[in-house]
């Protein structure tokens, strides 16, 4: 039996408050990191790093693909870099250089991108960054993860540093509730499951992957059982756990702060579905849509983002379950 | 006392090499390659360039990327000559099969960095989507600089390639951050694939623009190897600011009916036009 999260009274920290500890205690470690940002360096808190070693810190002010041609520049010669920016700026903005520098050559570069998904809020449509998943997925070479929380950031960033790979790590803006146990060990193409349930399975990440415990927790008062598997590495992604949840419940519904399109429900079903599984599979996220300004939870709650919303779709995975 | 006589004879050499490289793939870009060919030459072999074809990673080597990757066949026979592999190699431009680990060719149609699995020995990055190298050199010059290495990068531009934005978010940031162990050169052979550089869209002045950017700017003749010579120890000489080599050049050089003329940007020459064409560079 594994332990019941006490998600509402869970403590909550920012992910990228984090990161920028982190970063601080691996620029320590290895003197030939470099660490790069582009005008946003308080709200990614790169500028923690800044503080502590001004001299391998570069702003490159904002100017999102030259930050990224510099970054594989000093990964070329053999250093370890990091690049921050929002979501949308970063991933968007310089795809193209990521796609001709980073991923061809495999460069040691890791971009940590803040302010994925909706939950930036206020600021709107325009900084809100929900396809960043699908465009970093689609790019060969490229690692991509999305942690749950805090705990798990840490263990990613001193897990990848030393894989002189590229990564896409991607952090939201606001505190997430610390669902990780202390002793998680995170690896590569690996899911862990938080809790096991027999009728459905949700596949989640990032702040999705709490709103899911909770989300089981309630459907388990009303007698449905839910397993909840947090897939951070997205990709490369753990398909023996893929299969083996779906083949165990017959219904997966997965969710995440991203567009339904090209994020963790694609890359679940491309699995599922070259795997000939049997299992009822239902995406939840963003629909195919821009979102709109409000407080971040607000903004959540409107485009379905909350335990209501993923309660509809693990009751209406289940009815097409019964249906086959 | 540089020999700017047998840097002469070897550029003819390497412009035969270019255009039979084009020929034999029936694909590439012959008119920005002969447009470039003189400066390389001068850099790689006329002891500009600090480097060891035998360990392409020496650490203290100086860096050059081609930013205007279509220029490869210029980039590819300057390493095939400097030794970094063997000339035969040249006739795997733009194929499939060459002499990559996985049988793949490792020329190519636009450079791949060495430690790609598909790049060439001495090839410092992968270029070919315009305007991205001179970030790419930026980011190596400052990672020289905190090494502590005196070793300098060369990047070279095209005039049509500096329509790209991201080139003057690199020129802003290079001159901010005073990076002289950098030097850029523009091939400024007034052409683009469209026509004109100044009927598309017209990027001068250029000497006032990079002033204004805080760069050194020397400007001349691309083909004058003596002025090509001098620049590079000029640039090498000025300290707290980069330096761009604005060097005027003529698309297609040395080929007659290639010169200046924009219609062999992108062209493969057919057996007639290959054969005068290298009668002319015999001469």
């Amino acid at each position: 039996m594994m332990t019941v999260i006490d998600i509402k009274n869970a403590p909550k920290k920012a992910i990228r408050d984090t990161y920028g500890e982190v970063l601080v205690e691996l620029g320590k470690m290895d003197p030939d990191m470099v660490v790069l940002d582009a005008d946003l360096s308080e709200s990614t808190r790169t500028h923690k790093f800044h503080l502590a070693y001004p001299e391998r810190f570069f702003n490159a002010g904002i100017a999102e693909q030259n930050m990224i041609g510099i970054a594989a520049g000093f990964a070329y010669t053999g250093r370890t870099v990091y690049a921050s920016s929002f979501a949308i700026f970063l991933s968007g903005r310089a795809w193209e250089i990521i796609r001709q520098q980073i991923a061809y050559n495999k460069l040691n570069v890791k971009l940590v991108a803040s302010h994925g998904g909706v939950s930036v809020g206020q600021d709107g449509a325009s900084h809100q960054m929900n396809e960043d998943i699908s465009l970093m997925r689609s790019l060969p070479n490229m690692n991509v993860i999305v942690p749950a929380d805090s705990v798990e950031m840490e263990k990613v960033l001193k897990k990848v540093h030393y894989i002189k790979e590229p990564f896409y790590i991607r952090m939201g803006r606001e505190k997430f509730p610390v669902i990780m146990p202390s002793d998680y060990e995170f690896e590569v193409g690996k899911g862990y499951t938080l809790k096991e349930g027999s009728d459905v399975s949700i596949i989640a990440c990032g702040v999705m992957v709490s709103i899911a415990l909770q989300t089981a927790y309630e459907l388990e008062e009303e007698g449905i059982s839910v397993e909840v598997i947090n897939m951070a590495s997205i990709k490369p992604i753990d398909k023996e756990l893929i299969i083996q949840t779906a083949n165990k419940t017959g219904a997966v519904v997965t969710s995440e702060e991203h567009s339904v399109i090209g994020g963790l429900g694609s890359a679940v079903a491309e699995v599922l579905s070259e795997e000939g599984c049997n299992a009822v599979l239902v995406r939840h996220g963003v629909e195919d849509r821009f979102a709109l300004s409000g407080p971040a939870w607000e903004v959540m709650e409107e485009l379905g983002l909350s335990v209501e919303g993923l309660k509809s779709k693990v009751k209406y995975a289940l009815e097409k379950k019964c249906q086959k | 006392m540089t020999d700017f006589e047998n840097l002469k004879q070897i550029a003819k050499q390497l412009r035969r090499e270019i255009v039979t490289m084009v020929y034999n793939a029936q694909s590439g870009h012959p008119g920005g390659s002969l447009s470039a060919i003189d400066i390389l030459t001068v850099l790689y072999f006329g002891g500009i360039l600090r480097y060891d074809p035998k360990n392409p990673d020496w650490e203290d080597r100086d860096r050059f990327i081609l930013s205007k990757g279509h220029a490869s066949p210029a980039l590819y026979s300057v390493l095939a000559y400097a030794g970094y592999f063997p000339k035969e190699e040249l006739l795997t431009y733009r194929k499939t099969k060459g002499y990559a680990p996985d049988g793949y060719s490792r020329l190519q149609g636009h450079p791949a960095w060495q430690h790609n699995k598909h790049g060439a020995p001495g090839v410092e990055a992968s270029t070919g989507s315009l305007g991205q190298g001179l970030s790419v050199a930026i980011g190596q010059a400052l990672s020289l600089k905190l090494w502590g290495k005196d070793s300098r990068v060369y990047v070279m531009l095209g005039d049509g390639e500096i329509q790209e934005g991201m080139i003057w978010e690199a020129a802003m940031f290079a001159g901010h951050h005073k990076i002289d162990n950098l030097c850029a050169i523009l091939d400024n052979n007034n052409l683009q694939i469209d026509g004109d550089v100044r009927e598309i869209i017209n990027i001068h002045p250029l000497k006032e623009k990079f002033e204004a950017f805080r760069w050194n700017v020397i400007e001349i003749d691309g083909h004058d190897y003596k002025q090509i010579y001098d620049a590079f120890i000029r640039a090498k000489n000025t300290k707290g600011k980069p330096t761009i080599i604005i060097a005027h050049t003529v698309k297609g050089k040395g080929v007659s009916f290639m010169e200046n003329n924009f219609k062999w940007h992108g062209v493969a020459p057919n057996k007639e036009d290959y054969e005068k064409a290298i009668a002319e560079l015999m001469a």
